[in-house]
């Protein structure tokens, strides 16, 4: 089983594998658009061709970059955080914790690592560095604590993949991240299970409307809800 | 589609439900309720309650159509299921009547925006047999195979919604709308399965107990390899398949389906 102890997240090798995929997916257009095309694209399409790498300024600003390569950086960023926090939840129980919490936690931490490692290795060099995170607002000791925490964290990410969706061009990495957002939503109608038994809370009305969807954020709000847990500055300005 | 104000094809609404359609004709419901899950909620909420309040929109491509009249079919068959166990006197215990309302209101809200969504294009509910030919005969007297049936449509209906994902991406208010069904359908799926003392992601292929015929359900859900990365390699095959859920084709949706159309 794949265990990390740092706070940071760690690196995976480089692998043939992530540049046949690189080489087979939209991530391939990059940089093929020029001024003439620009003309029949919507400004969105038009960000996906031109769109550059993840960079970071003097002053330590992460940029996720654009297009695809900035959707997937985006998720990883978010995997990373989660991943971490998981981590960090399992190798300090907080107090009272019963063997099927603890099961659930360690099931959390193992598919968040999964979603974070597929995403450093589909993006390889074009993936954002190693985030610093910041749980000192966590007490960890706290049932209560990390359970409204997490479930932060994970309806968190159901927004996020639902409202970043509609910006990705590939439908195989659309693909990729409807995979990934039912089981981020099964972890929080999990988590506001062990908060609250027995109640409408799985799927409460905080989080679904009346309309019954679920919600959808753009990164920029995402990003805002997450920067109190993510020490290093992360922004997506090359994201609709 | 010329008046802002005057209730909305209540024949097709009050079919579903007979609140709904007042309620989603009321443009201060939906308005309020972009307000309160803010500004991004207000484009779905306004797709889905389009035909609701009249607002004259583009009209879809035939292929958004068809894979919303797809999901409307299984969101007709949830709405029933959950209305006629709600409606039954002694078949949900009362630990678990909150759960099921709640799932209950979810599905036939998902009912009304596809409806509201497909304006008269949307199909007509077929009739459900929920015994699949007495097959489940005690479906609606006994808990366990109530909620059996429960969580094999709610996986279903996950798996179903992704299958389509790229076939929406014509239009980008009907994808984010499907999505945001998408993750309640999760959602649901994970506390039916917790109610049924099982995990509340999918393991490997497991049917978790349900009968046989519920194993295409669960067909290649076993998958580790993601972009052709195999996830096994980071935290050992379960995980790794727990990790994603799988779409099933429009087809095998249908197979699965099909057993309950009368």
């Amino acid at each position: 089983m794949f265990r990390t102890t740092s706070r940071s997240t760690s690196s995976a090798p480089a692998s043939a594998s992530r540049r046949g995929f690189l080489r087979g997916s939209t991530l391939g257009v990059l940089g093929t658009a020029t001024g003439v095309m620009l003309h029949d694209l919507t400004l969105t399409q038009a960000m996906a061709q031109t769109a550059s790498g993840p960079t970071v300024s003097a002053d330590g600003v992460v940029d996720l970059g654009g297009g695809d390569t900035g959707v997937l950086n985006y998720a990883y960023a978010l995997e990373q955080l989660e991943a971490a926090y998981y981590t960090q939840v399992v190798d300090n129980p907080y107090s009272g914790m019963t063997r099927t919490e603890r099961d659930i936690l360690a099931d959390l931490r193992d598919h968040e690592i999964a979603h974070r490692e597929t995403f450093r290795v589909a993006l390889g060099e074009n993936r954002i560095p190693d985030l610093q995170v910041d749980f000192s607002a966590v007490d960890f000791s706290s049932r209560q604590s990390v359970l409204t925490t997490a479930r932060t964290f994970e309806d968190l990410g159901v927004a996020a993949y639902n409202g970043g969706g509609a910006a990705i061009q590939s439908p195989d990495i659309l693909v990729l991240a409807g995979k990934i957002v039912s089981v981020e939503a099964r972890h929080a109608a999990t988590i506001r299970t062990l908060l609250n038994p027995g109640s409408a809370d799985f799927a409460g009305d905080d989080v679904v409307n009346l309309l019954g969807l679920d919600q959808a954020l753009p990164p920029s709000e995402v990003l805002a809800a997450a920067a109190p847990f993510i020490a290093t500055r992360v922004s997506a300005n090359q994201l609709p | 589609m010329t008046d802002a104000t005057q209730s909305p094809a209540p024949g097709i609404l009050d079919d579903i439900d007979p609140d709904l359609g007042e309620r989603l004709s009321r443009r201060e419901v939906l308005f309020a309720s972009a307000k309160r899950f803010g500004p991004a909620a207000t484009i779905p909420v306004l797709l889905a309650g389009c035909a609701a309040v009249k607002t004259v929109v583009t009209p879809l491509p035939q292929q958004v159509k068809d894979v919303l009249n797809f999901a409307l079919t299984l969101e007709y068959l949830e709405d029933e299921y959950y209305r006629t166990a709600l409606a039954q006197p002694n078949l949900i215990p009362a630990q678990w009547r909150p759960t099921f309302e709640q799932i209950s209101a979810h599905e036939t809200a998902h009912v009304a925006a596809l409806v509201a969504a497909l304006d008269v294009d949307a199909i007509a509910k077929p009739q459900f047999d929920f015994t699949a030919g007495g097959r489940f005969g005690d479906v609606f007297s006994n808990f366990n195979t109530f909620a059996a049936l429960s969580q094999a449509f709610e996986d279903t209906g996950v798996r179903a919604y992704k299958g389509q994902a790229p076939n929406l991406m014509l239009d980008p208010n009907s994808l984010t709308t499907a999505l945001q069904i998408h993750s309640v359908e999760a959602r649901h799926a994970a506390q039916v399965r917790l109610v049924r003392g099982v995990l509340p992601w999918i393991s490997g292929s497991s049917r978790t107990g349900l009968p046989a015929a519920a194993q295409a359900v669960y067909a290649g859900e076993g998958q580790t390899v993601q972009l052709g990365i195999d996830n096994a390699r980071f935290v050992g095959a379960a995980d790794a398949s727990e990790a994603y859920d799988e779409p099933l084709s429009k087809q095998q949706v249908l197979d699965i389906a099909g057993l309950f159309l009368a």
